[in-house]
């Protein structure tokens, strides 16, 4: 359980908008202003509160945020605790069909969990493990970019060879590969305990390709600025002035990248998990609860698929729009 | 027709306003702005950035960028009005009646486009003519521009001709359909000064020979007073006079005027101080700069007094790969600087002028230790600083030489607070007890330059490109260095932005005892601050004397060729401010 708790940590709700208001930081006007005025005043939060759908997709991902969170209080059941579950509530329909149960609003699985409460437990999963993935994927990229982009030479076109015979292959391959070749190598009970990490080792492996080759293009920009030719001038060693100079410059296409693949992350957990390589069915994120559901959609218990699947489908989309719309918004050209 | 008799200009401009609306209430670019043009006339506007001067040629192409918009007056084109068209008329207009020359002729061709093909397209696009015909004309054109066999180059694609080259091209594609107006916007600025004359004879003859009227665009008093016949001067989109070019080069009446003119650095005669823009509507508050004598600024810190040469280069080389190749006899070379040996002694202003391309920029970050040199020594202080292996051992000697860059607006880091940005060679080099110190060090600084502490907490995109430079100077001046290299550090400010930071570093220089490298292609500049000067091109140094020696003897060919072009221009004069 300690994975969950480092998961609430991970998935705070700020985390979006927070990368966002760094952004507008820079573009307010006076440093007088306190930091919410400089925000509001901001063209980001201009361009924010002119856009319906990206408030819409917001609102949606911040609740699934909350929801993850505050789980344990938020949920009306808890599916995990044996003691409140009941054989005899089994695969009752949502509350306004024909003989369903009031206190189970969208239904229960075979076992008498309720659906609505194992879909929040199951997307707290399904972000813990997008949410580490993009993480993971940012910080191998980035240093390989920023690497690869500031020194150049026979190391940049190492890394960027490795790159491109990554991309070759398909992401989904490269996580089956992985969790295959982690089942092969561990012994059951440590794979068992191991099964987050392998997980997201495998989904942030096979993303870190467009992280090192936006972070790359943008040093190569970069590095050859003045400010950047300015601190050598001081002395001052390249990786200060890669984390300290580079890297702050670099960070604005990072971020929208980072919102996309979270969404990315997500359905490839999703999809692994779907294939019964994920995450174990004691523990079900959303991938597994429609899994799980799939075998019973033919004997009429349409519920227990299509809710966490409509769950995904939202929750992926409205992370994708928030990104689009950040692309936007930070792309100058399209002010 | 009735309006002939009024209408007899090219062009004339009644009351133009144009607004940019944003969220943040309309901007204002240029209003209550009268002009004409007379056929075959050259009209020079100038002004200094942002005063709306290319403004004005956006809106009578009728280019204006979004949002921008012409909300007032009447733009007459032989009194046929060409203001508030649709695009298709517009068009029309564009090209067969109005020829433009952009500022940048790297960026005004299609580089996928043999020149033949994107003039033959223009002159078939206005005129009714065969292709046959069109190419013959086509060549014509080329051959009138001056391009040396026009009928081989037309073939070629853009890359295979030189800037000033591509410039005639752009021309040649102005004069395409024969238009009865030509705006140039800049044309010159990207071309080294050889060039530029050329193309501003080029640009004179043509307007003569076709009775072309044209508008030209530019920030450069030199190019206005060697080309244009009137002048209109522009300031925070208001022309504040008009005039021709003698009246107002000679007997400028508004202030604005007088000290732009005056504050154009001298190219006949050396200055104690450079002339000050004066008018400056609501100029801010400077705070008092801070007396050196006194202050632990000016305070000797060195070690010893050195008797020979700060810096010494002896056959410095510099050659860049320009093709990678995992077979050496497959890779390219560029050698950038060709064995130059040159001295600096302590305290004086050395200066490297030259053509852009010629390794000045080279020289100055081989010397502060960007580039490591593939050849030759380079001696600071009696040590070998090309011996030096690691960066620890090279650390004091990078404390006491410090860079100054060319372009304002990307020598500081954009996500890094000025007080960030000033204290971290403090840090790096820790030359202060505590926190505490060091932000006592950089409230002085700022003073020191003229900023003002209130300009700590700030981001750089808060300032004007005057006031990034005096960041710039205040980060390097924040190690206390001996050594200053200043590369181009006033090429990309207006005349009066120049004026006062040359006229900072000046006093710095002899406040603090510095030594200086200042590089420069502008020679007037040159002459105004360097006691010694060396003459650079093609990675060579040609020639090296006293900047006054120079200037009145000069002994190699390319510096008698550089000093003739240098625009002689000789205007109204301020005789108080020459001491």
């Amino acid at each position: 359980m300690s994975l969950l708790t480092l998961a609430c940590a991970l998935t705070a709700p700020a985390d979006i908008e927070d990368g966002a208001e760094a952004m507008t930081d820079t573009t307010a006007q006076t440093t007088q202003k306190s930091w919410l005025a400089r925000a509001a005043d901001s063209d980001l939060w201009y361009s924010f509160v002119r856009s319906p759908v990206t408030i819409v997709s917001t609102i949606v991902t911040i609740l699934f945020f909350v929801s993850a969170i505050f789980a344990n209080w938020i949920a009306p059941h808890n599916p995990f605790d044996l003691a409140t579950i009941s054989i005899m509530d089994a695969s009752l329909p949502p509350a306004w069909m024909e003989g369903s149960d009031p206190r189970f609003w969208l239904g229960t699985d075979d076992q008498g969990r309720d659906i609505f409460s194992t879909i929040i437990f199951g997307a707290r999963i399904s972000l813990f493990v997008g949410f580490a993935s993009v993480i993971f994927s940012m910080i191998l990229g980035i240093s390989l970019g920023l690497i690869s982009g500031y020194v150049g030479g026979r190391l940049d076109a190492f890394i960027m060879r490795v790159a491109d015979i990554q991309l070759s292959f398909p992401a989904i391959l490269i996580a089956l590969l992985i969790d295959g070749v982690a089942r092969g190598v561990l012994p059951r009970e440590m794979h068992q305990d191991l099964v987050f990490y392998v997980l997201i080792f495998a989904i942030g492996i096979s993303g870190w390709v467009q992280y090192a080759r936006t972070v790359r293009g943008s040093t190569l920009v970069e590095k050859n600025k003045e400010y950047v030719q300015a601190a050598r001038v001081i002395g001052i060693g390249p990786l200060i002035i890669l984390w300290r100079h580079v890297l702050p410059n670099v960070m604005g296409p990072v971020l929208v990248i980072a919102t996309i693949h979270l969404a990315i992350a997500v359905i490839t957990e999703a999809t692994l998990s779907f294939l019964g390589v994920g995450v174990p069915p004691t523990t079900p994120s959303l991938g597994t609860l429609i899994r799980i559901g799939n075998d019973y959609l033919f004997s009429g218990e349409w519920w227990i698929t299509i809710f966490p699947g409509i769950a995904l489908v939202l929750l992926v989309l409205a992370i994708n729009l928030l990104g689009d719309w950040l692309r936007d918004a930070l792309n100058p050209k399209l002010r | 027709m009735k309006a002939d008799v009024e209408h007899n200009s090219l062009l004339t401009i009644e009351g133009m306003r144009v607004e940019f609306p944003s969220r943040r209430g309309h901007v204002v670019a240029v209003e209550r702005l009268d002009l004409s043009v007379e056929p075959g006339e050259i009209l020079g506007v100038v002004g200094e950035s942002g005063a709306g001067k290319s403004t004005i040629g956006n809106a009578v192409i009728g280019l204006l960028e979004p949002p921008g918009e012409m909300t007032e007056g009447t733009i007459l084109l032989k009194g046929d009005r060409i203001d508030h068209l649709d695009d298709a008329a517009q068009r029309k207009i564009r090209g067969a009646r109005i020829g433009m020359i952009f500022q940048d002729p790297l960026t005004s061709l299609d580089p996928l486009q043999t020149i033949e093909r994107q003039l033959v397209d223009t002159i078939q696009r206005h005129l009714n003519l065969a292709e046959a015909e069109a190419r013959s004309r086509a060549v014509d054109l080329l051959d009138q521009v001056g391009i040396p066999d026009p009928d081989v180059r037309i073939a070629q694609y853009p890359h295979q001709f030189s800037g000033g080259m591509r410039q005639r091209v752009v021309i040649a594609l102005a004069l395409c359909a024969d238009p009865e107006l030509v705006i140039a916007d800049e044309p010159t600025t990207a071309l080294d000064v050889s060039v530029q004359a050329q193309i501003l004879d080029l640009m004179k003859a043509l307007c003569r020979d076709r009775q072309v009227g044209m508008i030209l665009i530019t920030h450069d008093m030199g190019v206005i007073s060697e080309t244009a016949d009137r002048v209109a001067v522009m300031y925070r989109g208001r022309v504040v006079e008009t005039g021709t070019t003698q009246q107002i080069m000679s007997k400028p009446t508004h202030d604005y005027t007088k000290s732009l003119i005056s504050a154009v650095p001298r190219p006949d005669k050396r200055l104690k101080r450079f002339p000050l823009v004066t008018y400056i509507e609501d100029a801010e508050e400077r705070p008092e700069g801070l007396n050196l004598a006194t202050h632990w600024l000016g305070k000797v810190r060195e070690e010893h007094k050195l008797t020979g040469n700060l810096v010494e280069l002896k056959d410095a080389h510099m050659r860049f790969i320009t093709r990678h190749s995992l077979f050496p006899s497959r890779r390219l070379y560029l050698d950038a600087v060709k064995d130059v040996s040159f001295a600096i002694q302590p305290g004086e202003v050395f200066g490297l002028v030259g053509e852009s391309g010629s390794g000045k920029s080279t020289i100055a970050r081989m010397i502060t230790g960007i580039y490591k040199p593939s050849g030759g020594s380079i001696t600071f202080d009696g040590t070998d600083m090309t011996a030096l292996q690691s960066r620890a051992a090279a650390a004091p000697f990078r404390r006491q030489m410090q860079m100054i860059f060319q372009d304002p607006f990307s020598s500081l880091n954009p996500r890094m607070r000025v007080e960030d940005i000033i204290e971290e060679p403090i840090h790096f080099h820790k030359m202060a007890y505590d926190q505490q110190e060091a932000r006592q060090i950089m409230h002085d600084l700022l003073d020191v330059v003229g900023l003002g502490a209130q300009a700590a907490r700030k981001f750089p995109h808060e300032f004007s490109g005057g006031q990034r430079q005096r960041i710039s100077i205040a980060r390097a001046l924040a190690t206390r260095p001996r050594f200053l290299v200043c590369d181009e550090p006033t090429s990309a400010l207006d005349v009066s932005i120049q004026a006062q930071v040359l006229n900072l570093l000046k006093d710095l220089q002899s406040e603090l005892n510095l030594t200086m490298l200042f590089i420069s292609h502008d020679l007037p500049v040159i002459r105004q601050i360097c006691d010694r000067v060396g003459v650079m091109r093609n990675g060579q140094l040609l020639e090296v004397a006293p900047t006054e020696t120079l200037f009145t003897d000069p002994q190699h060919d390319y510096t008698k060729h550089l000093l003739k072009l240098m625009p002689k221009f000789r205007g109204f004069r301020m005789p108080e401010l020459e001491a």
